[in-house]
C-alpha cells in the first residue's frame, strides 16, 4: 500500500488516494488530501462539508447519498463541484478521510 | 514480464476460428503498446486461473465532473506494471453514431499515445468505450476530446448518455425524430449527465419504431419507442404483386405470424382489423413495399427496465401511450412539449424516496404502480400494459361461455 506525504504528514492511501485508516484523521490530514484533489485551500465552507461528512460517517459507517448531503449540508450539487472539482465522492469524501465510497459502473 | 505479443494457451485458442476476435486485435496492438502487452499476459493468467484479475471499483475521473471514467486496477501490478491502471473512459457518441472519418482518426490517434490503443465502439451503452489508460493520462484524454468537439458519457448514478436508433437520417420507419430527441436530452441534462446525483443509473434511448433498434425496452429505464395511432397504409398492388411475382407465401408468412392475429388474407386481398394491431411490425418488415405505419405518429414511452445487476432482468412497461412528439400539438393529448415535466417528476419522486441502487423498475415495484402513478400526477389508463394484448395491470375475467378453450 502506498504512503502519502504532504509536509509532515504521512498517511497510507489506497491506490486511487483514499485513506486506508480513516480513525488518523486529523484537520492536517484534511489539508495534505485536499492539496490532491485541486483544492487549495480549505475555506469555512469547505470545512462545513467536511466535518458534516465525517459526523454522518461516524454516525452511519457510511457517506450519505448525494441528495442527503446536498439537502443537509444545505449546499446545493453546483456548489459541491466548485468547492471540490473532483467532486463529493472523489474530492469531498477523500478529505475528510472517509474509505472509499463503493460504486458501480 | 518479457514483452509479450503472442497469446499462447488458452487465450490463443480465441485466435483460431473464422471470426473476428479481440485477441487477434488485442496481439495486434501489442507490437506497438507497452499496456496491450501486459494486457495478453494478465489475460492469459485469468484464462488458466478461471480468476479475474480485475479489481472492483475505483473513483478517478477528471475536474469537473463525477461521471465518465470507471477505474481499473489489476491485482497484479509487479507482474504486469503496463496495466496496473486500466482506466475505461466513455465518451458521448453523436446521435445516431455518424462521423467524419476524420474524427475517428482523430481519437484513434490520440487514444495510440495516451491510452492503450484500444476501444470499442456502439456497444449497449452506446458509447465509445476506450480501454486502458493511466490516471495522469485522464486530464490531458479529456482536454484532447474537448478540442475534438467530443464530451464524456455517463457512468456512475448519473443519466446515462442517450442512445438512439438511426432514425430518420437513414430509415424510412422512424416515427419520430430520435436523432433530434437524443441530442436535445443530452443538451437539457448536462448536470445530470456529468454530476451524480440519483439513487442509481438511469438511461434514456430513442427508437424510431417498434423494431427498437437500441433495445430501449430492455435496456433503459426509459424508452422511447415510435408508434402510430391511425392505421396502417395498405398499398394493394404491392401486395398483390408480392403474392404474384415475388411468390411470397402471405398466409403463412405474414397472416398467421401476425401476434395479435388481426390479419386476413384471401388470395386477392389483405385486411388489417386495426384496433386489435400491436404494432409488431412483423407485417411490415416483411412486406415493406406494401405496407407502412399509419400516418398519426408519435411515441410510447415506457419506463423500467434493467440488466439482472441486483434483482432480476426487467422489460420497460407502457407510461404514456401516446406522445405527439412535433406540433401541432393537441391540447388533450400528451405531447413533447411535456416531457422535460415528466422527467422531472419521475427523477424527483425517485431521487427523493429510491433506496441506494435502486433503478426506478424496481423502485415502482416497491411502492406499487399505483402510488407511483399518484405520485408523478399520472392518471392510470387502460394501455398502460407490460406487453400489447398480455399482462394488463387490469385485472379482469371471461365468463363460461366466453371461455375460448385455449387450452391445447
Amino acid at each position: 500500500m502506498a504512503i502519502f506525504e504532504w509536509e509532515e504528514v504521512a498517511i497510507e492511501v489506497d491506490e486511487d488516494g483514499f485513506m486506508q485508516e480513516p480513525d488518523e484523521w486529523s484537520e492536517r490530514v484534511a489539508l495534505a488530501l485536499a492539496s490532491t484533489e485541486g483544492v487549495e485551500e480549505l475555506t469555512d465552507e469547505h470545512w462545513h462539508l467536511v466535518h458534516y461528512l465525517r459526523e454522518y460517517y461516524q454516525k452511519f459507517g457510511i457517506a450519505p447519498m448525494i441528495r442527503k448531503l446536498c439537502k443537509e449540508s444545505g449546499f446545493p450539487l453546483k456548489k459541491v463541484y466548485e468547492l471540490f472539482p473532483s467532486g463529493p465522492a472523489k474530492g469531498a469524501c477523500k478529505v475528510a478521510g472517509l474509505a472509499k465510497p463503493t460504486g458501480c459502473v | 514480464m518479457a514483452e509479450t505479443t503472442k497469446a499462447t494457451g488458452k487465450l490463443a485458442e480465441l485466435t483460431t476460428g473464422p471470426y473476428p476476435s479481440f485477441v487477434k486485435e488485442i496481439e495486434a496492438a501489442a507490437e506497438n503498446n507497452k499496456m496491450a502487452q501486459d494486457l495478453i499476459g494478465l489475460l492469459e493468467l485469468s484464462y488458466n486461473e478461471k480468476l479475474c484479475h480485475w479489481k472492483h471499483g475505483g473513483i478517478v475521473g477528471v475536474m469537473g465532473y463525477g461521471g465518465g471514467v470507471i477505474g481499473r486496477y489489476c491485482d497484479e501490478p509487479e507482474k504486469f506494471p503496463n496495466v496496473s491502471h486500466f482506466h475505461t473512459l466513455r465518451v458521448n457518441q453523436p446521435a445516431g453514431w455518424f462521423y467524419k472519418t476524420e474524427a475517428l482518426r482523430k481519437i484513434c490517434d490520440m487514444w495510440e499515445v495516451r491510452g492503450s490503443s484500444i476501444f470499442n465502439i456502439h456497444g449497449s451503452t452506446g458509447d465509445i468505450v476506450l480501454l486502458g489508460t493511466t490516471t495522469p493520462q485522464l486530464e490531458p484524454v479529456f482536454n484532447d476530446l474537448t478540442k475534438m468537439g467530443f464530451d464524456l458519457g455517463g457512468s456512475g448514478s448519473v443519466l446515462r448518455t442517450p442512445s438512439c436508433c438511426v432514425g430518420p437520417a437513414r430509415c424510412e420507419w422512424a416515427m419520430y425524430d430520435t436523432l433530434k430527441c437524443a441530442y436535445e436530452q443530452t443538451m437539457a441534462f448536462q448536470d445530470e449527465l456529468h454530476r451524480p446525483y440519483f439513487p442509481y443509473k438511469f438511461k434514456f434511448k430513442f427508437s424510431g419504431c417498434p423494431n427498437d433498434c437500441v433495445a430501449s425496452i430492455a435496456r433503459s429505464d426509459m424508452s422511447f419507442i415510435g408508434t402510430w395511432k391511425d392505421d396502417i397504409q395498405i398499398d394493394k398492388d404491392k401486395v398483390l404483386w408480392y403474392a404474384e411475382e415475388k411468390k411470397l407465401d402471405i398466409q403463412n408468412v405474414v397472416v398467421d405470424r401476425c401476434p395479435t392475429k388481426c390479419m386476413a388474407w384471401d388470395g386477392k386481398e389483405l385486411h388489417i382489423d386495426n384496433r386489435n394491431c400491436s404494432r409488431c411490425m412483423h407485417c411490415i418488415n416483411v412486406m415493406h413495399l406494401a405496407l407502412k405505419p399509419g400516418k398519426e405518429r408519435g411515441c410510447t414511452i415506457l419506463l423500467g427496465a434493467k440488466a439482472p445487476i441486483l434483482e432480476g432482468a426487467q422489460m420497460s412497461s407502457v407510461l404514456i401511450p401516446f406522445m405527439k412528439m412535433e406540433p401541432p400539438y393537441n391540447e388533450d393529448e400528451p405531447s413533447y412539449e411535456d416531457l422535460p415535466e415528466l422527467i422531472d417528476a419521475i427523477w424527483e419522486l425517485w431521487g427523493e424516496e429510491g433506496k441506494n441502487r435502486e433503478r426506478v423498475g424496481e423502485f415502482i415495484q416497491r411502492i406499487g404502480m399505483s402510488n407511483f402513478l399518484d405520485a408523478i400526477g399520472l392518471e392510470p389508463v387502460a394501455e398502460m400494459v407490460k406487453h400489447p394484448r398480455e399482462n394488463p395491470y387490469v385485472f379482469y375475467e371471461l365468463g363460461d361461455d366466453e371461455d375460448e378453450g385455449e387450452e391445447e
